[in-house]
């Protein structure tokens, strides 16, 4: 197959000589087939040998070489130029939410830091050192499947929404990793990574943006796994915070009437003890009001509720 | 054409001139619409969270009433529709999961879902169904001049497996329909990131910034208003604009419309009827009656 001219648009940094990084175009002949990691290393032995980057295995595995691709995460090695290339040109970055170090390489401390919240290491309990391996069930280990095909790449903490506006979140990485030992069967201190998890800044602070397994290049997909924690939480009481409660909202009022109310559901989240909450919620309430903006004071109900009520009222039972 | 209309919670609660403008764009167009008065709560992704079981039989219920009336879904809230589309995803995708789901669902309510159902929200029946070549016809009342920017709102692109835009990761749908109603789209960074909605109960400081960024990234590129097909977005950016602005520290008065109030003014719907009035930011001044 034939060769093709790209521009590759480069964002450049050398922390000695720049104030703030800038794009440089490289153009340059690549053949059919070829991965960006590939591309870039043409471009450092053809054109430039200064530029940085950082990467291993080349395969997908080592998960050094993520970068944003026409602003996105993705890693270099497992992307193909002709997927990314748009009317001849395709634009690299150093991936999001880390300082950069320079040109493509970030420097990768916060995010490594972040999976000590997580614990990373089993709690078998006993202290003592076992006789013989601790063993799992195949079943067992499919819960943990997903979360232990992690290969730290960065690519969800990259494009995170709150990541982005808040550096004390978990992160996606973090809550993934955070569920390969909740959901270990070997593992004894459940309760207390379900406290810590369930805490401020954990697994309720995700707004569920979807960037994160979207841009996961394994099967962690760190959203599916947050939801998981998240049904754990419900299911194990874990109810103290805001994030449960707007779930419980979510229960009652659907349960009821098979609608939400949106004037009980914010009330609920926010906790109905809890004072200063509820007046937090006073000058939204009045500003909708006055719009006629608020939802009806008589809140909808849908027709045919019974159906629905049947099957809340039988899983309820169910849960008791 | 005709569609079973699933209003979702929002159109039934805060944000009915949603509601009121999709009828009233979609009589223009001579889409037949019918409500489906019986569905209940998509779950909005937290019905899933508590029991993804009730969460799947809800949905599955929503499914099987519209293939009762032979027509497919028509959603107005990108959150019902792409939790809609999960939903269906997982069910068509492991049949004995279905099997099950179907089977509880019977239980409760004699029904079935098959498979069948098509989930669509307005703008894709826009721009699949009915076309845009025929919208540019209709349109009698050309939103010249007005500058905006589309937000997407999460569940419209991710994941990608559940939308049917041509390229998730830097779509151009939403232009191309402010563009045949006569706007002109504005492309801005934050355009496809998160709203903050879903936290604003959980963490409203990271709310309003995440709401404060899409509005400051929107009007640093010159828009004079943001469009979203996602009820929850508009309630995040416009009933929280105040909040927001607190957060940013700046003023913003930037008003957050409704994909069909724009497609309803564009065929000619005034603003009072597509209650434009009824926003926190009121787009005055920037639609002439």
């Amino acid at each position: 197959m034939a060769s093709r001219k790209v521009t590759m648009r480069i964002q450049r940094f050398d922390p000695a000589v720049d104030k703030q990084p800038h794009d440089q175009d490289f153009e340059i002949e690549l053949p059919a087939g070829i991965t960006i990691l590939k591309a870039l290393n043409k471009v450092r032995a053809e054109k430039d040998p200064t530029l940085a980057l950082r990467y291993s295995c080349g395969s997908a595995i080592c998960g050094s070489c993520a970068m944003k691709v026409n602003g996105h995460a993705r890693l270099a090695c497992k992307t193909q130029v002709s997927d990314c290339t748009i009317d001849g040109v395709m634009s690299v970055a150093p991936i999001g939410n880390l300082k950069i170090l320079r040109d493509l390489v970030v420097d990768m401390d916060p995010f490594l830091d972040s999976l000590n919240k997580a614990k990373p290491y089993l709690e078998a309990g006993n202290g003592s050192v076992p006789e013989h391996e601790r063993t799992q069930r195949p079943e067992e280990f499919l819960q943990i499947d997903p979360s232990t095909t992690c290969i730290l790449c960065a690519a969800c903490y990259s494009d995170c929404n709150v990541l982005a506006v808040d550096e004390n979140f978990f992160g996606p990485a973090t809550l993934a990793k955070a569920h390969r030992f909740i959901f270990d069967s070997r593992d004894v201190d459940t309760p207390n990574r379900m406290r810590a998890v369930s805490a401020k800044t954990g697994v309720w602070d995700c707004t569920h943006c979807g960037e994160c397994s979207t841009r996961c290049p394994t099967e962690t997909k760190p959203l599916e796994r947050i939801e998981e924690i998240r049904v754990k939480a419900m299911a194990d009481g874990f109810h103290g915070n805001a994030g449960a409660r707007h779930a419980l909202g979510f229960r009652e009022t659907v349960g009821k009437r098979g609608i939400l109310d949106e004037n009980y559901l914010p009330a609920r989240s926010m906790g109905f003890l809890n004072l200063p909450g509820l007046l937090s919620l006073v000058p939204i309430g009045l500003r909708m009001m006055l719009r006629g903006k608020n939802p009806p004071l008589i809140p909808h109900k849908i027709d045919k509720l019974d159906e629905v009520k049947k099957t809340f009222a039988r899983f309820e039972e169910l849960r008791k | 054409m005709k569609y079973a209309l699933y209003t979702g919670c929002v159109a039934k609660g805060a944000g009915r001139e949603n509601l009121v403008a999709t009828y009233l764009a979609c009589e223009k167009l001579g889409i037949e619409l019918v409500e489906m008065t019986d569905a209940a709560c998509c779950g909005a992704g937290v019905i899933n969270e508590d029991n993804p079981m009730v969460a799947d039989i809800m949905n599955a219920r929503t499914f099987s009433l519209a293939e009762a009336q032979g027509l497919d879904i028509m959603n107005i809230c990108t959150t019902c529709q792409g939790v809609h589309r999960k939903a269906q995803r997982k069910l068509d995708g492991k049949p004995e999961h279905m099997a099950r789901v179907n089977d509880e669902l019977e239980r409760d309510t004699g029904r079935r879902y098959k498979g069948e159902v098509k989930v669509k929200h307005f703008y894709e029946v826009l721009l699949n169904d009915y076309g845009l070549a025929r919208l540019k016809e209709k349109v009698v009342k050309p939103l010249t001049g007005l500058k905006l920017g589309a937000f997407y709102g999460c569940y419209a692109t991710r994941p990608p497996e559940v939308n049917d835009l041509a390229n998730p990761d830097d779509p151009d749908e939403l232009e191309k329909l402010i563009e045949v109603l006569g706007a002109t789209p504005v492309r801005y960074d934050e355009r496809l990131k998160c709203c903050g909605f879903p936290i604003a109960m959980v963490n409203k400081k990271n709310s309003m910034q995440l709401g404060g960024n899409a509005i400051v990234s929107a009007k640093e590129a010159g828009a004079d208003a943001m469009v979203t097909p996602c009820p929850l977005c508009h309630l995040n950016l416009d009933a929280y604009q105040p909040d927001i602005e607190s957060r940013v520290g700046r003023k913003l008065n930037m008003p957050i419309l409704h994909i069909p109030q724009l497609v309803a003014m564009a065929l000619g719907v005034s603003k009072d009827a597509v209650r434009l009035q009824t926003h926190i930011v009121r787009p005055t001044g920037l639609l002439a009656s």
